[in-house]
């Protein structure tokens, strides 16, 4: 029980890291930047933000499948795939909270930096210091998106004991067993896990609340 | 170094023929305007005559849709030329806009990216906090602040940046009355002791009396009028200057005596008094309102009035302004009285008709001069 909460932990800790770095760099340029198309963009962003993982697992499936264009890297059924898929459905969430917290702050403070004689790069940087506490809230929510997943780990992954089995896909497998009580103990197990990765980063956000 | 010219004082900034469009309106058309070297130019007008339009786009923030600016000579093209150019620039906004972080990585920020190092930073920001009070300040996480304290760190911020031009917006703005005194005189004195190139908007004429060496009004997005504050405010250039400026009397004297408030002026040679504070010996400017004066005609014997200045003299000039008339009355020291028509017709004043202006000494507005 112990390698499978541990899995869940490497397998959706990478994908949110992974995620961040894709997700940020997309959520502040669509923030603070204006391009044709930029609408688009910004709307396939928020409909990624509501893609069911189960589609994302299938797309990821055919891509990855032994035939598949990327058959050829052999990551079927591994934790890899299953970061691939949650990277897919994490980023659109991280995008998407970077772009409302770059968004919601004063555009005349992004004049005020600017006049203090920043580069581009300087300005963007400066603008997510400003929004890191929201930006916390992009962690949490890519976080719990995938930590609380099942169909797409469940498709790419297999739920191969010892290799692939997460703590959701070993709730899905123990409850279609009738082994209600391991599904239960798995289910505490998991929400603890969810619950103390965000109080981390709570107490992280609302650090400087307090006046 | 370029030699400076003789003839004419140095420009440090200049734009011509600059238009800027927003929403499709041509929000500013400026054929001219120069700013020269260590003055202190204050553009004043009413809200949305395009004073914060004007500054951003002198302090390089805001894109012209045509026209040159350019500094020292060199007229500005590329992204790079911009970018060099704003690090010799500091601008303070109406609002403090300050980061969310300490009141030193606030100030700092500007000095970090132009590559200072570190000691002459620590050393510029200290002098800075020090010299507007705030050095107690400096670990306070900037959203701890009052308004008048954000204000100072912005002032400081913008100063510690040590610019070649100062720009600011209506710096004053939103600030209770004693805390924007005394910011206005902290402000003033390092203004005074900086000798900064300063171009400051604001709609507000005090501020414009206390700080300008020049003054240009600005009504949509054109400039009305460019001189030296008395210039602009006693002889404003037609009537709707007239009416934003609210013409007055400016005069330039000295405080002879004070005793308990009442102060004793000399104004060329004649003697006003005036409720101020300011002790004997300091050079004043006078702003006496133009509709706080009250004309009479001579009756046999002058009666006891509340009023501490009764002047006799001539009408010079009469010029009318809607339904009222300017009345420029020779008592010694020239003074301008706004009377209605109607008095003017009922009293059957005329050119050369001796009269008597009086107005009290709380009327008068003294402030020391730089």
């Amino acid at each position: 029980m112990m390698q499978i909460a541990l899995l869940s932990l490497l397998v959706s800790g990478s994908a949110t890291l992974l995620s961040l770095l894709i997700g940020i760099p997309l959520g502040s340029t669509l923030g603070l930047t204006r391009f044709p198309g930029r609408r688009i963009v910004v709307s396939l962003v928020n409909t990624g933000m509501g893609a069911p993982p189960v589609v994302v697992g299938l797309i990821v499936s055919i891509f990855l499948w032994r035939n598949g264009p990327l058959g050829i890297l052999h990551l079927m059924y591994s934790p890899g795939a299953m970061i691939i898929a949650q990277v897919i459905i994490a980023f659109p969430v991280v995008a998407g909270f970077t772009l409302a917290a770059v968004q919601q702050l004063d555009p005349k403070l992004r004049l005020q930096i600017t006049a203090l004689g920043v580069s581009k790069v300087q300005m963007v940087w400066q603008m997510l210091l400003e929004a890191r506490l929201p930006l916390l809230a992009a962690v949490m929510a890519g976080f719990g998106a995938v930590i609380s997943e099942v169909g797409a780990s469940m498709m790419v992954g297999g739920n191969i004991t010892g290799q692939t089995r997460v703590m959701t896909t070993a709730i899905v497998g123990e409850d279609s067993k009738g082994n209600f009580s391991l599904a239960i103990a798995l289910s505490v197990i998991l929400l603890a896990l969810v619950y103390l990765v965000t109080l981390a980063l709570t107490m992280i956000q609302q650090r400087n609340k307090i006046r | 170094m370029n030699s400076i010219p003789l003839t004419a004082p140095r420009c440090v900034l200049e734009a011509n023929n600059l238009s800027i469009i927003l929403g499709g309106k041509k929000v500013l058309e400026i054929s001219s305007l120069q700013v020269r070297t260590n003055e202190v130019l204050v553009i004043i007008g009413p809200n949305g005559s395009g004073k914060t339009t004007l500054l951003l786009s002198l302090a390089l923030l805001l894109k012209p849709a045509s026209g040159t600016i350019s500094y020292q000579g060199h007229s500005i093209n590329n992204a790079a030329e911009i970018l060099a150019l704003r690090r010799r620039l500091a601008v303070v906004f109406q609002e403090p806009l300050l980061l969310n972080t300490t009141v030193w990585n606030n100030i700092t920020l500007g000095l970090r990216v132009r590559k200072i190092s570190g000691e002459e930073i620590k050393a510029r920001t200290e002098k800075w906090l020090e010299r507007f009070g705030i050095a107690s300040l400096a670990q306070r996480q900037s959203k701890t602040l009052s308004g008048g304290e954000a204000k100072r760190v912005s002032l400081a911020r913008a100063f510690a940046l040590q610019p070649e031009v100062l720009f600011l917006d209506e710096p004053f703005n939103g600030l209770d009355s004693p805390t924007r005194q005394a910011l206005m005189e902290d402000f003033g004195n390092v203004l005074r002791e900086t000798n900064v190139t300063t171009v400051m908007v604001t709609h507000d004429r005090n501020e414009a009396l206390m700080m300008a060496h020049r003054v240009m009004v600005l009504m949509n997005g054109r400039i009305r009028q460019d001189g030296t504050p008395s210039q602009v405010f006693s002889y404003p250039i037609d009537e709707e200057v007239a009416g934003f400026v609210e013409a007055g009397n400016i005069m330039h004297g000295s405080i002879t005596s004070q005793t308990e408030g009442l102060a004793l002026v000399d104004i060329g040679g004649q003697q006003l008094e005036a409720v101020s504070e300011l002790a004997a010996g300091t050079n004043v400017t006078m702003f006496l309102h133009d509709d706080d004066i009250t004309l009479s005609i001579p009756q046999s014997e002058i009666k006891h009035s509340s009023a501490r200045n009764q002047y006799i003299g001539k009408v010079v000039k009469a010029f009318p302004i809607g339904s009222q008339i300017r009345v420029t009355v020779d008592c010694g020291i020239s003074l301008v009285a706004l009377i209605t028509r109607r008095s003017w017709e009922e009293m059957g004043l005329k050119q050369g008709q001796t009269l008597i202006a009086s107005f009290k000494a709380s009327s008068i507005h003294l402030i020391p001069r730089r």
